[in-house]
């Protein structure tokens, strides 16, 4: 048995998560869903930050990480209040019915 | 490594004990004070004084049929108030109730765990509190729950602001995250206190952290969302038996987290308000001796016939516990002890005390209140200390 | 010990972000990714990144998450409904799916064979202090600006969800 954990592990399960989001991203229909993929790949990516920042012995990918939650954060908010308003107006919550821009 | 774990399990144990049984009877004392502030005796029957009250009630939420309503969200419904007693127990795991002691040959802190990030260990896990009420108030598929369920929430991540800013200033001052650094960077004596030391006292800081734990905990005057008379009871409406109790049991055990969080930020931990040198060990026994000498007068007047003997006996009781504190083999470790559970139990009086005389305020109030003036006033307490502390330096 | 750490909560992570992706109901899919988090939290401890661990609590799952329940709360959102499903992306989408991640973890592979080890205690400077100094001299002009878009995301979100005004 291991007495520690290779660092290409922690990157193996970056990427399994992202490939997760990226399913929920382009499968489901919910706007709320799709939405939370994208967290879910956000997360990943900053899992990938931290273990490089382990990696080079640096704190610079904390920092990076940092401000990736930040960002996350603005953009959820924003993202939410847009959501709302989506559904104020068309009533659905399915992406495919928010098609009158499409032909 | 081995005497670790087994003194860490010991240490668990211990906590785990006296704090169900203070959350307890932290709810007699409850009722015990505001029937007293009300005029009438409170619970008097169950045991000598109502003692054994907190164990009739245990007994009785025990053995109360445990409905689950056939129209609820299962998983959601069984996880709300298992998510919101483990957030409740699990930020004890880093207060420290006293100094370093000796146990059987083994030196140890008298803390579970001493992250040295403390102090945001506590403020995530308070953050995850928000969930079980959340969830609670979603799952039982009610609409007044689920509006009691909102109303909470938004309450609670509304008051977390001002709160973290009034805990960051502190921290500015002692410059140290982890709990039990912060209250040795306090020691010395009652002007070495956050609450009255350093570039600016945080008297303001103290205040704001305060009013925000009455948010964060929904007491009074910010229980709204839980109030019999407003929402029929809120978010644990549907709730039963065993999972009530967990909801009840969480709500305590965020007051005494948020009581000794206060101590330990502002009021100085463990430290006694002069030094030992100075005669302050013979405090608790004075204080003891006292108790035991009006309970031993009154037991000869009693205002009741039972209290004939009852009193007497608790008399005597407080002057073997005075006793206790003369010794000076206990002394290193219970004194400060003592300290730390006086302040404590200060703070927590202070919110039975106001839960008994303050009305409670609307909703708009409430958020208004937070948003408009709470926050503001936070900022300007961390701007001012800051600046203070770098002009310091 | 630290690779049983990571054995349990990798894969708890990834039970709760299949479940993310798999669950029907918007609410079932938020708890879950509160659970992601929550571990991931726990792998940065392991990598010595406790402030960013307490951070990841304190605003992802803490506050983040907590919006994302409320808004679904506030909309009802229901189960998603089983209609227009194409069936040419359900046939291809699962293998490239498994075909990219294995593209990515078979570079990852050669990239780092068995080159750092990670154990917990093995990177130490992922303190406050460390972040504080870092933060406040090396990467001050994203702080700044990392501000002004928060103000910039508030004002956004409170002009969106107002009311009408009429």
């Amino acid at each position: 048995m291991l007495a520690a954990v290779p660092i290409s592990w922690f990157l193996t399960l970056s990427a399994v998560l992202f490939a997760l989001g990226v399913a929920g991203f382009l499968f489901r229909h919910s706007i709320i869903t799709v939405f939370m993929s994208i967290e879910l790949m956000l997360n990943a990516v900053n899992l990938s930050f931290v273990t490089f920042s382990y990696h080079r012995q640096q704190v610079n990918g904390h920092l990076y990480a940092f401000f990736v939650m930040v960002v996350a954060a603005a953009e959820a908010a924003v993202g939410l209040a847009i959501i709302l308003t989506i559904f104020k107006n068309r009533r659905t919550l399915n992406i495919d019915d928010v098609d009158s821009m499409k032909n | 490594m081995d005497s670790f774990i087994v003194i860490s399990l010991i240490k668990t144990a211990v906590v785990f004990a006296v704090l169900l049984t203070t959350l307890a009877y932290l709810q007699w004392v409850e009722r015990k004070v505001i029937a007293h502030i009300q005029v009438r005796p409170g619970p008097y029957r169950v045991g000598w004084h109502g003692l054994l009250q907190p164990v009739a009630d245990i007994i009785k939420l025990l053995t109360k049929e445990d409905l689950v309503p056939p129209y609820v969200n299962k998983p959601l419904y069984l996880l709300a108030p298992f998510l919101a007693m483990t957030m409740a127990l699990l930020s004890i795991a880093v207060i420290p109730f006293g100094p370093q002691i000796q146990v059987a040959g083994y030196q140890t802190f008298m803390q579970l765990t001493d992250l040295n990030i403390g102090v945001l260990f506590v403020l995530a896990v308070s953050s995850m509190g928000v969930y079980g009420i959340a969830l609670a108030g979603w799952s039982s598929n009610n609409k007044y729950s689920l509006l009691g369920g909102l109303r909470s929430s938004a309450q609670m991540i509304s008051y977390e602001l001002p709160m973290s800013l009034a805990i960051a200033a502190p921290l500015l001052i002692s410059n140290t995250l982890s709990l039990r650094g912060l209250v040795e960077k306090q020691a010395g004596g009652i002007w070495n206190w956050n609450v009255l030391h350093g570039p600016f006292p945080q008297i303001v800081g103290f205040i704001i952290f305060l009013i925000a734990a009455f948010a964060e905990t929904n007491r009074i005057p910010f229980d709204l969302p839980e109030a019999e008379n407003e929402l029929v009871a809120g978010y644990h409406t549907e709730y039963s038996s065993m999972k009530f109790a967990s909801f009840f049991m969480s709500e305590y055990a965020n007051m005494i987290t948020v009581s000794c969080m206060a101590t330990l930020l502002f009021l100085g931990g463990w430290v006694a308000p002069w030094p030992a040198q100075y005669g302050s060990s013979y405090v608790p026994a004075v204080i003891f001796a006292l108790a035991g000498l009006v309970a031993l007068y009154h037991g000869f007047h009693p205002a009741r016939r039972r209290d004939g003997y009852t009193l007497p006996f608790f008399g005597v009781l407080f002057l073997i516990a005075a006793a206790v504190f003369l010794l000076p083999m206990v002394q290193s470790w219970l004194i400060p002890l003592f300290w730390f559970c006086a302040k404590t139990g200060g703070i927590l009086f202070g919110f039975i005390w106001i839960r008994g005389t303050l009305p409670r305020f609307r909703y708009d109030q409430l958020m208004g209140f937070a948003w408009k003036f709470l926050f503001p006033v936070a900022m300007l307490n961390l701007l001012v200390t800051g600046f203070l502390v770098a002009l310091r330096s | 010990m630290d690779v049983i750490l990571f054995l349990v909560f990798a894969i708890i992570a990834v039970v709760c972000a299949i479940n993310v992706v798999v669950q029907t109901h918007p609410i079932s899919s938020a708890v879950s990714l509160v659970g992601v988090m929550g571990s991931l939290a726990v792998l940065y401890l392991l990598l010595g990144a406790e402030f960013l661990a307490a951070a990841q609590v304190i605003v992802y799952a803490g506050a983040i998450m907590v919006l994302f329940v409320f808004v679904i709360m506030l909309l009802n959102a229901g189960a998603e409904a089983k209609k227009g499903r194409s069936f040419t992306a359900q046939l291809l989408g699962l293998p490239l799916l498994v075909a990219f991640l294995g593209l990515m973890a078979y570079f990852v592979q050669r990239l780092f064979p068995q080159s750092t080890l990670v154990h917990f205690g093995g990177f130490k400077g992922g303190g406050v202090a460390e972040i504080g100094h870092a933060l406040f001299t090396t990467f001050l002009l994203p702080f700044e600006v990392t501000s002004i878009l928060i103000l910039i995301a508030i004002l956004g979100a409170i002009v969106l969800a107002r009311k009408e005004m009429d």
